[in-house]
């Protein structure tokens, strides 16, 4: 799978750019994580890229073909998209909500197939005593478990995952990365996640996605290329120091902020 | 540095979960919770059996009481003869079929009707408080049976000069919905706010007309507000039955789509879902089946608004289930309010929408007191 970003320029509204002549290329499997501070389009760009949003004619390609002819049916045969958070009113049972993400599989009854992918994501994320508690009673780290398995069992060939562990403890926040990772890996998955975690980031990416105020794409590529003390200063305006860790990746202690943008 | 001289930072514990991920479970806690899951699934269509069912004894003790009482068996057997063609007695058959079946059956029709467009509009606004009547449906039918009544104005005259009024203007709050949401992207909100302010013009209007009416056409008015099954009639089937009974259906098929709405706009889109999309349609459907309704029997609230929730507390949200148990909870509901005002004061009758708001309205607060009834936030 090929997904291609060209001279992308998005706004909310005419007057105001969000996201200013981005261009990125992903052709290749593996995890690839998109940094950088609040407001800079992060989001924007990777709903722009899962036809959340409408966007310009000849902006984005998947497999060569302009993203506006594809429809919203065949685009989530291609993508699943986890949003950060859940807004659901009226709750259904775990399972429920994970079988959802088979809507675009799923025929009218629920199918055994169904139900296995439904368990072993369950299963994955650590969830499958939760399968019939009502979503609404779960914890806000359980409701992105559900939203992470509900992306899974969706079986696309790109994952796109919106600050994923934002809701988790320390321990879940590596085990999802390793896991994504591996899945990526195992798979031949392009898994694209926002991430606030500069350290998991540095250990975990394949590739990383740094952006940059006015809404633009500061750098991209390896974590020891792309995650360096002045990348930090000029797109935080962070202080920091760099330490190479036993593992071979870059390891950050951040300092004391330098200016507030 | 060189991709193969990096060491491997994946834990060989996420690796064999990995592993589990990619080959087929067959694990006692999997088939453990697939016996769960079928017997929750199982517990739905029992409730949709056990409402289909008690909507038939409804309709049978409905039919068969009056001042000529009938009994229960010989209802169905009166209908059974009838269908075949082969009546064994006159009295009963015009008894059953020409006086009460009518009332049975626009009974049923707008239970199940009003229950399903209020478990569409809940879902589609992702709002518990919504109901048929939102899309201000309600507010439009009085206008326009108040200058049928009032004034003699009326869109299609003869017969059809209430029904046909109320029909007509229904509708136009709801058109006024979907221009207002079309001008701008359109979100829950929006709509119902829109609807809102239409229901308040429409409302002021009707207070003008009453403030020049006379005290005949204001009792008339009343009387078709309130809601009543008591003037039903074989031809009010016409319009009702198609239009109901296709709506219902349209509703079931846009089921599944109405569950990934539920998990968010963008989340649906992602999932190849247009919210806007469905919900213009659902909007649509909804204002035709509750306009259908209206015209015929009048302001029958709660229904729409209750029956959906206590469908859900008993068997959750899933829409899939949700719409057709609404529609058997919705018309044995209602059926059973209006038996109820027929008896109390027999001969004399109980409005069917006064009899639902005593009953409901206690039966709802009980249920929503109940400790697992959380089935929204």
């Amino acid at each position: 799978m090929k997904i291609e970003v060209k001279n992308l320029d998005f706004g909310y509204s005419s007057e105001k750019l969000t996201l200013h002549d981005i261009n990125l290329t992903i052709d290749r499997p593996g995890l690839y994580c998109i940094i950088g501070p609040n407001g800079v389009g992060k989001s924007t760009l990777v709903r722009c890229m899962n036809k959340i949003y409408h966007i310009p004619d000849g902006t984005v390609f998947v497999n060569g073909v302009d993203l506006n002819e594809i429809s919203i049916k065949e685009n989530a045969k291609n993508m699943s998209y986890v949003p950060v958070g859940g807004d659901d009113v009226f709750s259904l049972p775990v399972v429920d909500t994970i079988l959802v993400g088979r809507h675009t599989q799923q025929h009218w009854r629920t199918t055994a197939e169904d139900m296995e992918i439904t368990y072993k994501a369950m299963r994955l994320l650590g969830i499958e005593d939760l399968a019939m508690h009502s979503y609404n009673q779960l914890s806000a780290g359980q409701h992105q478990k559900v939203a992470i398995a509900r992306g899974l069992v969706q079986e696309t060939e790109m994952l796109i995952l919106d600050e994923p562990t934002a809701n988790l403890d320390v321990r879940y926040q590596v085990y999802v990365t390793e896991l994504l990772k591996e899945l990526a890996r195992r798979n031949d998955m392009i898994i694209l996640m926002i991430s606030h975690d500069l350290n998991i980031t540095a250990r975990y990416a394949d590739e990383v996605i740094v952006m940059a105020y006015p809404g633009v794409i500061h750098s991209i590529g390896k974590p020891e290329d792309v995650i360096t003390e002045k990348t930090i200063k000029e797109v935080y305006g962070l202080d920091s120091d760099m330490i190479v860790h036993k593992m071979c990746k870059p390891h950050i202690i951040l300092g004391s902020a330098v200016r507030i943008d | 540095m060189n991709e193969n001289d990096r060491p491997d930072v994946v834990s060989p514990l996420v690796k064999d979960k990995v592993g589990e991920w990619l080959s087929p479970v067959d694990t006692e806690a999997y088939h453990g919770t697939m016996g769960k899951f079928q017997k929750y699934v199982a517990k739905k269509y029992i409730f949709i059996i056990v409402c289909a069912f008690a909507c038939l004894v409804a309709m049978g003790l409905s039919v068969g009481f009056g001042t000529y009482r009938i009994d229960f068996f010989e209802t169905y057997m009166t209908i059974w003869y009838h269908i075949v063609g082969d009546i064994h007695d006159v009295v009963n058959d015009i008894v059953v079929v020409e006086d009460r079946l009518p009332r049975i059956c626009v009974g049923v029709l707008a239970g199940a009707g009003l229950a399903v467009a209020g478990a569409a509009m809940q879902s589609i606004l992702k709002n518990p408080l919504a109901e048929p009547y939102t899309t201000g449906v309600s507010s439009g039918a009085i206008f326009g049976a108040s200058l049928s009544i009032v004034f003699g104005i009326s869109i299609f005259g003869g017969d059809y000069a209430l029904v046909g009024n109320a029909f007509v203007f229904s509708l136009i709050p709801t058109s006024v919905i979907i221009f207002v949401s079309r001008m701008k992207q359109s979100s829950p909100t929006m709509m119902i706010m829109a609807g809102i302010a239409v229901m308040y013009i429409f409302n002021a209007m009707t207070t003008v007309i009453r403030l020049w009416s006379d005290p005949d056409s204001l009792s008339s008015l009343y009387a078709w507000e309130v809601g009543t099954l008591a003037y039903a009639k074989w031809a009010n089937l016409y319009l009702m039955l198609p239009v109901t009974v296709a709506g219902i259906v349209v509703i079931a098929l846009l089921s599944r789509q109405l569950n990934v709405l539920a998990t968010g706009d963008e989340n649906a889109r992602a999932l190849g879902v247009n919210a806007e999309k469905l919900r213009l349609i659902c909007l649509v459907v909804v204002a035709l089946m509750s306009s259908a309704i209206v015209s015929y029997v009048g302001l029958i609230g709660f229904v729409g608004l209750v029956a959906p929730h206590i469908v859900r507390i008993v068997i959750g949200a899933d829409n899939r289930f949700l719409i057709p148990a609404s529609a058997a909870f919705g018309a044995a509901m209602l059926l059973f309010a209006d038996l109820v005002g027929r008896v109390i004061i027999a001969p004399a009758t109980i409005q069917v929408g006064v009899v639902m708001a005593f009953l409901g309205g206690p039966m709802f607060i009980w249920l929503i007191m109940r400790k697992n009834s959380k089935v929204w936030e």
